[in-house]
């Protein structure tokens, strides 16, 4: 089944391909998703990390200048204010209990599926099967998070400030630690402990805008009537040299409008079919030719024939 | 042949197919970008309402002009509308507040229910683990040393005198920092329910070894004030708020034990798929966990302190364990999905 998927033309091929899959919406529309690579990942865990300590240390001063107000008011030290200051400890102990635990629960439940952190660098939460993503299996993959992250990092700090952590327990933690942290390597879909408990993954957002339409002066000129482009006629052998690969490269061209590349690839193309380059009118040539080629290998795309590039044979 | 060719050059038929679609598209993009910003609320109840129509619409359009246009830039534009708007279409739904009602009005309970076999495993082992830890010290008090961490258990040793012991679960304490101690025993005892929980993860073993640890030093406390004759009173200074959170404890280890069970015998489904099918349900259960570690946190920082004789803890542990039975079994049962 994977097989004749992957031999589907309209599968993405990224730069990275071990991280492209396909995944199958609820309407049976196969779509194209990158996996998060591992350094994104880190680069938002740690992002999260920072911003986490950044929302304790805030409450914390917040606590703090609450605390010194209190003083102040009373005028009696902080002997007097034990009620106040109790209060302000409770506070304090369940919005740091909160922020470590609830950061990602929030966030991960909205409509964006990510944490600021995973927003900064473009990634999301979905669901491995392509059907809901669940409030359950958010909050299992962030309780797992607890054993994967926070809790190394908490027995290694406190163990080094007690003193307590001998050689061996330091090697076991550090195993622990890196067991977990890398258990995202050792698998195609970079699922982390947590992922694959809660049957999620971790992909790459698109954000892709609609671009004009690629040659619009060829578009044009059949509704206006006289336009440049009718000038140019290209013959069946003309337009047999290419494929699909040369019609896309084409298609960039167009899209991204460089004069220097336009007249390059304008004085390709006529040498291959043996024309006379002509100068100062590159883009219209090309719209022209992108258009006559583009219209020959939809039609036979139509009838089911498809060309990949220059070098396959037309049938 | 040369006059088809100039109408096909005049306008393609893919770029035609384009025009007359492209402002759905466009307005389904607005409308996902206004979502994606959580402005959902000023879109107009026609625009949501639009939502899924132009979705499908989408996926439609994306799949013929797989199989009609070579435009690589407008699959790209589809491509990335479509799984963005997708997420949204099959996002998660439910606001928190709804899926709150739905949790507490049966998801939890039926959860619950549905980890009994791991529930019966973790009683068993819990109970093994505090008799191992009673009879060990029985056997050899030195065995109290090494299952309790020192500065847990200050006089409360082997040895220790009824005065001292006595003390320890009566009066004592002043009223203060009441709130502190509750909140940090919460912060502590959810820390270690997730522990149990999350273990599960490496086959339930760990799991297992927490909960039979956690226990036999309860054990090992339980010999120590046996020797004094101080059995009923110490079990009622723990019942207060021990059934509330022993019971949690349970729970978490039996969840943990759900998701290692799961991975290891999966059964006809793939390991990946039944270690997900698992996490997910065990993880309602420890949301109840986190909640029954907040009551006990209350019971044991406040209600501990202030009810200073054993039938009036027994009574308030006894009431809260019948409210928790009485939950977890009736709750939510033989209904067709009460918080719908």
């Amino acid at each position: 089944m994977s097989d004749s998927r992957a031999v589907e033309p309209w599968i993405r091929r990224s730069a990275n391909r071990k991280l492209d899959r396909i995944l199958v919406t609820p309407e049976g529309v196969p779509l194209n998703v990158t996996v998060a690579a591992a350094g994104a990942r880190v680069g938002a865990l740690l992002l999260d990390i920072v911003i986490i300590i950044g929302l304790i240390l805030l409450v914390t001063l917040i606590g703090g200048g609450l605390l010194w107000a209190f003083g102040l008011a009373l005028d009696g030290g902080l002997d007097n204010a034990s009620g106040p200051l109790q209060f302000l400890a409770v506070l304090w102990i369940i919005a740091v209990f909160l922020f470590r635990n609830a950061y990602f629960l929030y966030f991960e439940l909205g409509d964006r599926a990510a944490t600021w952190g995973k927003r900064a660098v473009g990634i999301r939460v979905a669901a491995r099967d392509g059907g809901r993503l669940t409030a359950e299996a958010v909050i299992a993959r962030n309780i797992v998070r607890d054993i994967e992250l926070f809790l190394p990092l908490i027995f290694l700090t406190s163990g080094e400030a007690s003193g307590t952590l001998t050689d061996l327990t330091a090697v076991a933690g550090f195993l622990w630690v890196l067991m977990f942290l890398l258990f995202p390597l050792f698998n195609r879909d970079r699922l982390r402990g947590g992922d694959v408990i809660a049957g999620t993954w971790v992909i790459q957002n698109v954000k892709k805008n609609l671009g004009n339409i690629v040659a619009p002066a060829a578009a044009e000129s059949g509704t206006e009537g006289a336009a440049p482009i009718a000038r140019y006629q290209f013959s069946d052998d003309d337009l047999a040299v290419y494929g699909e690969y040369e019609l896309q490269t084409l298609e960039n061209v167009l899209r991204s409008d460089q004069d220097e590349a336009l007249q390059k690839v304008a004085a390709s193309i006529c040498q291959k079919i043996g024309w006379e380059p002509g100068s100062g009118d590159e883009r219209a040539f090309l719209e022209a030719y992108y258009t006559a080629l583009r219209a020959r290998l939809e039609r036979s795309m139509r009838f089911g024939k498809r060309r990949k590039d220059k070098h396959s044979v037309p049938e | 042949m040369s006059s088809e060719q100039v109408l096909g050059a005049a306008v393609l038929r893919s770029d035609r197919f384009r025009l007359e679609r492209e402002a759905d598209w466009i307005r389904l993009e607005a409308i996902v970008t206004e979502m994606e910003k959580g402005k959902a609320r000023r879109l107009s109840d026609e625009d949501v309402l639009a939502l899924p129509t132009l979705y499908r619409t989408l996926l439609s359009s994306l799949s013929i002009a797989r199989e009609n246009s070579l435009d690589a830039g407008l699959i790209d534009y589809l491509e990335g509308l479509a799984l963005r708007s997708y997420f949204l279409v099959y996002g998660t739904q439910t606001s928190f507040a709804r899926w709150l009602g739905s949790f507490f009005g049966g998801g939890w309970s039926r959860a619950v229910r549905a980890i009994r076999f791991d529930i019966g495993i973790a009683l068993f082992v819990m109970i093994a683990g505090a008799a191992i830890g009673y009879i060990l010290v029985a056997g050899n008090s030195d065995w109290f040393y090494a299952l309790v961490p020192g500065d847990f258990s200050d006089v409360r040793v082997p040895g220790a005198s009824e005065e001292a012991l006595r003390g320890t679960l009566f009066g004592g304490q002043k009223g203060d920092g009441l709130g502190v101690f509750a909140a940090f025993l919460f912060s502590n005892n959810a820390q270690v329910a997730i522990l149990a929980f999350a273990l599960g993860f490496a086959f339930a073993i760990p799991s297992i070894l927490l909960l039979i640890h956690n226990m036999a030093l309860l054990g090992a406390m339980l010999w120590v004030f046996a020797q004094r004759g101080l059995t009923v009173d110490f079990v009622g200074w723990l019942s207060i708020h021990g059934t509330t959170e022993l019971f949690a404890i349970l729970l978490a280890g039996a969840a943990g034990i759900h998701v290692g069970r799961s991975i290891a015998f999966p059964g006809a489904r793939s390991h990946l798929k039944a270690a997900s099918d698992a996490g997910k349900r065990a993880a309602l259960v420890m949301v109840g966990v986190i909640i029954m570690l907040i009551c006990a946190g209350l019971l044991e920082g406040f209600a501990r302190q202030l009810i200073d004789n054993t039938a009036g803890r027994f009574g308030v542990g006894g009431g809260m364990l019948l409210l928790w039975l009485i939950y977890f079994l009736g709750f939510g049962r033989d209904r067709r999905r009460p918080g719908a």
